[in-house]
């Protein structure tokens, strides 16, 4: 197949699928089948583009030019094609998942949630493919809105209020410190592509670096970088399909992709290291890494605390692209697919609980382990996953991180990443260990079983998922080294 | 003194106008009365008009009809044609003016600005 | 035959309408106005098109009217900058009349509808005439007739509510007093120069230096003019007559007078004055400016309190004038891009959702905010077209307001105006606010229980969506608006020597 083609196809067959969804309205079986089938032919789509390139294609495609200069174009290197598998491969895991939630749950508006779903997905997956600034700058809005109607789905006074934050910090960081970022750049150099080594190297005073590196950081609000956090857990109103959406795979990853994507492509690790404006980066991001855990410890709301777990794991990524190196960029990036990873399936566990034992609560979960045997054992793979225990896939991305704080001679960075990770161990084990250990409060009702099994086969799916991402780290992290950390040279004539 | 009198003499003409201006627009912002109010835009807009009529006048020169005699002084005519046209200007927008305030009178009762305020306040606060 | 009709162009583009409305007025009777004034507004689109597809390499046309060669005689002058205003002003017309038939017919009383076609017609003669003309005079009188028609056209707004009467009565005062503001102005101009077309007043005007004079005919057309487009503090008119007038009103209004008044402002700025004397560009930078950005702040927190859709649309219309005017104020190729292109922007984007409110008064009849509840469920597509227009008001991408908001950031930050950059993008915070209000409230929020209003009839969506859709397309593919606006920009700094650069 055509590359450019292949490119093509992956980019719009979520997009071509929502009119088919919305005419199947009146039948919910056949849409919902639509859904999946939409998610699975999109992630085969996604395969065969990583096919292509691993068969040394590299398909770009232009659509249109927006402004003189400013196309709207795509291309595949191996960050976007990373964040691309995670986005669609988890869209099918999420797809059957939301079927059975949204049944066993009775949510409304069915057809207008999945319609923006899949619009969501086709979002990330143009952040994904973006070959420029611009282009990435207009998905990651469209994927802002398209989250919108997602947060607010029930439409109660608390969703509407959390919906609102979350449009108001995502579109606010966003046009107030991404926005200018980016006119900044283009004043700078007259140029938003995404090029090896960087653009700005030499063109940006260094003085002046460390506060455009800042707006990006914290313009890029979907890294959740704090203080720009708050919409995280604001949005955790969304039904459990949607929290797993937004914290595990497209939302938030899409902000650290875009940032890591910023780094590599736009200021260059070589400029960004050499000129050290990313130190400052460094201490925020460890920051955010702390405070958030520590948060995450005191909440007893299930899905509050892993929002907040997830502000503390997204700020290793953010710190990995602080340390301005090649393992800090190769461990954030498996960073973002091993927490995906078991991040979704955190959350697909809350909302299996939420469904069939109607808890939301940590303390209320006691003993509830006996009952949902599987949904725990689930739980408790993905939490090690998270803390990075071997044999998780998590425990290769901290490995990374490590080193590369190890290769930036960041002794106290690699102190904040361990302690990082005892307090992920102090805040996501205890779930578990009570679920199967302690009494169960009260009578166990007799009607009390495991969840659906809807919900329960996306959830073991996932967490063997993350059991499997130890094995195959290493393909991943070969995969990661392809990344063009250095310019081009010249006199590269075929 | 002298310096003092031609600054007034040598421009009486817009002595007069500014006077006439400043009459007209205070009527037209500080009257309550609808109608007194358009009487004041009048003054106002007439005190521009003498402001052209005035500037077109050359010393000694005549009414621009064509006599013949080659030494006759003409007066510029082009501001008398431009004022005939903001004379037709004026007397439309008084035209209009007048017709609202008849609407209004209509719909109020009233042609007093600080009544009808009071009137479209007590709409405002029952809706 | 066609050549000879080709060269007529600029004089037909005033003519037609201004012959039509009489016709209108006399047998408009059974909605046979409607269909004289919509034919009329097609051709004058055509017109228009014409001349901006003539215009477009940067060429222009100079048509003297009546065979009197300029400066004595009248000259109708195209341009880039005024056939791109042209062609939104007729095609405005064109798309609003579209919608005013349904829209009118429940809102203005049955034997007035001939009138009301009538007035319309004359209303956009005047708009159209203020941006072909290029003498200064002529420039006074178009203004006047727009206006006057202006105050008719909101006035017929009496048969809903009658505060429309006084609404329109303010307006009439206020606007009568910036246009005599600019006759004096233009007086004085004269007795420097001696004549009143634009281009001869330019020449006349380069190396004359500075005078008291010169100021106070600057200060007086300034004035003047700021009066007509609600510049901020003058703005006191706007609110209420574009909530009080007929929607179809005032969605025309809205996109066509105040864009008319801003083009009025660049040419008199940039052809006319040029930047001579350091004291224009002094009162640009530390009047203009400020008060621009404090127009779009105090406007849009009005907005985002007001309680009636209308209402808050009106002061949004303040406050988007506010980023055209420090496009102005910038002074440069890029400010004056992203005015022109916001220009289009605003009367896309605030025609359309004009547009929506008046499908909403039609449908649930008020547009008072909370009684909008949930409307989205019953008027989904009027409702989705609120939104995107919306978007194109707050500047996302993919929309045409994200293109302007674009250009003005970027002329601010060669500038190195920083803190005007940051004001311009934190104002969006508060059009997105205030958008996002009306947004939740029709779509998150249940409808009043037993409630059923119908969508929209389909020649008010129609009209409402050719706007959204173009809001949306030139967001897409600004190549043809960004080209347009660059020349236009070039010839208007091409015309005044920018000292300071």
């Amino acid at each position: 197949m055509n590359p450019d083609f292949a490119l093509y196809l992956a980019l719009f067959a979520p997009l071509a699928a929502l009119p088919l969804i919305a005419a199947l309205a009146p039948w919910p079986n056949v849409r919902d089948a639509a859904h999946i089938g939409t998610a699975a032919l999109t992630f085969a789509l996604t395969l065969n583009l990583l096919h292509l390139m691993l068969g040394g294609a590299s398909p770009s495609l232009l659509l249109f030019e927006i402004m003189p200069g400013l196309p709207l174009a795509f291309s595949l290197e191996p960050l976007g094609m990373t964040y691309a598998l995670l986005a669609s491969g988890l869209w099918v895991v999420i797809a059957i998942y939301a079927v059975g939630y949204m049944r066993a749950n009775d949510e409304a508006h069915r057809t207008r949630f999945t319609i923006f779903f899949a619009l969501a997905i086709a979002a990330s997956l143009g952040i994904a493919f973006s070959a420029n600034l611009f282009s990435l700058f207009v998905f990651y809005e469209v994927l802002t809105l398209s989250t919108y109607p997602l947060v607010a789905h029930k439409g109660t006074p608390e969703a509407r209020a959390g919906a609102r934050t979350y449009l108001a910090m995502l579109l606010g960081t966003s046009i107030v410190f991404f926005l200018p970022a980016i006119v900044w750049t283009w004043t700078l150099t007259g140029t938003l592509a995404f090029q090896p080594g960087g653009i700005l190297g030499g063109r940006v005073d260094p003085a002046f670096a460390p506060f455009l590196l800042a707006l990006f950081a914290f313009g890029i609000g979907k890294a959740a970088l704090m203080p720009f956090h708050r919409w995280l857990p604001s949005a955790m109103v969304a039904p459990a399909p949607v929290s797993a959406l937004l914290h595990a795979v497209a939302v938030v990853k899409g902000g650290v992709f875009a940032l890591l994507k910023v780094a590599v492509y736009v200021f260059g690790v070589d400029y960004l290291s050499s000129s050290g404006a990313s130190v400052w980066l460094c201490w925020v991001a460890a920051a955010s890494l702390l405070i958030s855990a520590f948060i995450a410890l005191s909440k007893d709301d299930l899905k509050e605390r892993l929002a907040y777990s997830t502000v503390s794991q997204l700020a290793y990524v953010t710190l990995g692209v602080a340390l301005a190196n090649q393992m800090g960029i190769v461990g954030g990036a498996m960073q973002m697919v091993m927490h995906a990873m078991a991040k979704i399936t955190l959350f697909m566990c809350a909302g299996a609980i939420y469904v069939t034992a109607h808890k939301t609560r940590v303390s209320e979960m006691r003993g509830l382990g006996r009952q949902m045997p599987f949904t725990f054992a689930a739980f408790l793979i993905a939490s090690l996953s998270i803390v990075g225990l071997p044999p998780m896939g998590g425990a290769w991305a901290k490995w990374f991180l490590l080193m590369g704080a190890a290769d930036a001679h960041q002794m106290t960075m690699i102190a904040v990443l361990a302690v990082g990770s005892l307090l992920s161990l102090a805040y996501l084990v205890p779930v578990t260990a009570s679920a199967f250990f302690a009494p169960a409060r009260g009578e166990p009702s007799a009607a009390m079983k495991e969840a659906p099994l809807m919900l329960l086969l996306p959830i073991c799916l996932t967490a063997l998922g993350c059991i499997a991402l130890f094995a195959f780290a290493h393909d991943i992290y070969v995969f990661l080294l392809h990344i063009d950390f250095l310019p081009l040279p010249e006199a590269v004539a075929p | 003194m002298d310096a003092a009198f031609a600054l007034i003499a040598g421009h009486a003409n817009y002595w007069l106008v500014v006077i006439l201006m400043m009459i007209g627009l205070y009527v037209a912002i500080a009257r309550g009365n609808l109608v007194k109010k358009i009487v004041g835009l009048n003054l106002f807009q007439t005190s521009v008009f003498m402001l052209y009529i005035s500037m077109g006048k050359v010393e000694g020169g005549t009414a621009p009809i064509l006599t013949g005699l080659p030494a006759t002084v003409y007066s510029n005519p082009l501001p008398h044609v431009l004022i005939l046209t903001a004379i037709v200007v004026g007397i439309s927008t008084t035209a209009l003016a007048l017709a609202l305030v008849v609407r209004i009178r209509e719909a109020y009762g009233t042609i007093e600005e600080d009544e009808i305020l009071e009137i479209e306040r007590d709409v405002g606060s029952k809706s | 035959m066609l050549q000879a009709l080709l060269h007529q162009l600029p004089v037909l583009q005033i003519v037609l309408p201004l012959v039509a409305a009489p016709i209108v007025a006399a047998f408009g009777g059974n909605g046979r106005g409607w269909m004289i004034a919509f034919a009329t507004s097609l051709i004058a689109f055509a017109v228009a098109a014409t001349l901006f597809a003539e215009v477009l390499d940067g060429s222009v046309i100079s048509y003297h009217l009546g065979g009197w060669a300029p400066p004595i005689g009248i000259e109708y002058r195209v341009d880039i900058l005024n056939a791109f205003v042209l062609v939104i002003v007729s095609g405005v017309s064109a798309i609003c009349l579209l919608y005013a038939r349904a829209s009118i017919a429940a809102e203005v009383e049955e034997k007035n509808h001939a009138f009301f076609y009538a007035t319309f017609l004359l209303c956009m003669t005047g708009l159209l005439g203020v941006t072909i003309t290029g003498d200064a005079f002529n420039l006074f009188v178009f203004l006047e007739i727009s206006s006057l028609s202006g105050y008719a056209l909101i006035s017929a707004g009496a048969k809903r509510d009658r505060r429309a009467l006084t609404a329109a009565y303010n307006y009439l005062v206020m606007g009568t007093i910036g246009a005599t503001f600019f006759v004096i102005g233009l007086g004085l101009l004269y007795m420097l120069t001696g004549t009143l077309n634009m281009a001869d007043l330019a020449a006349r005007l380069t190396g004359y230096g500075d005078s008291r004079t010169l100021r106070m005919g600057f200060a007086f057309i300034f004035v003047g003019i700021a009066l007509k487009l609600a510049m901020f503090p003058l703005h006191l008119w706007l609110p209420n007559a574009y909530t009080f007038a007929p929607s179809a009103v005032s969605s025309f209004l809205s996109a066509t007078a105040t864009k008319v008044a801003v083009y009025a402002l660049l040419r008199i700025l940039f052809t006319v004055f040029g930047f001579d004397s350091a004291f224009e560009a002094n009162v640009l930078r530390l009047i203009v400016l400020p008060l621009a950005i404090v127009a779009i702040f105090v406007a849009s927190f009005v907005a985002i309190f007001a309680e009636d859709l209308k209402r808050m649309l009106a002061w949004s219309s303040i406050a988007q004038i506010g980023y055209m005017l420090i496009g102005i104020a910038l002074l440069s190729h890029e400010g004056l891009m992203a005015t022109v292109i916001h220009l289009f922007n605003h009367a896309v984007a605030k025609a359309a959702l004009f547009m929506v409110a008046g499908a909403f008064m039609l449908r649930a009849g008020t547009t008072s905010i909370p009684d909008l509840r949930g409307i989205a469920r019953d008027m989904p597509w009027t409702s989705a077209a609120f939104v995107l227009a919306g978007l194109s008001l707050v500047g996302v991408p993919l929309t045409v307001g994200f293109i302007s908001k674009w250009y003005l950031v970027q002329a601010a930050l060669t500038q190195n105006l920083w803190p005007v950059a940051l004001l311009v993008v934190l104002s969006s915070l508060l059009t997105l606010t205030y958008v996002w209000r009306i947004t939740e409230t029709i779509y998150m929020r249940e409808a009043p229980a037993g409630v059923r209003r119908s969508e929209a009839p389909l020649s008010m969506l129609i009209p409402t969506w050719i706007f959204t859709g173009l809001s949306l397309y030139f967001g897409i593919d600004a190549g043809l608006t960004s080209m347009a606006a660059s020349r236009a920009a070039n010839a208007l700094l091409g015309a005044s020597n920018l000292f300071w650069q």
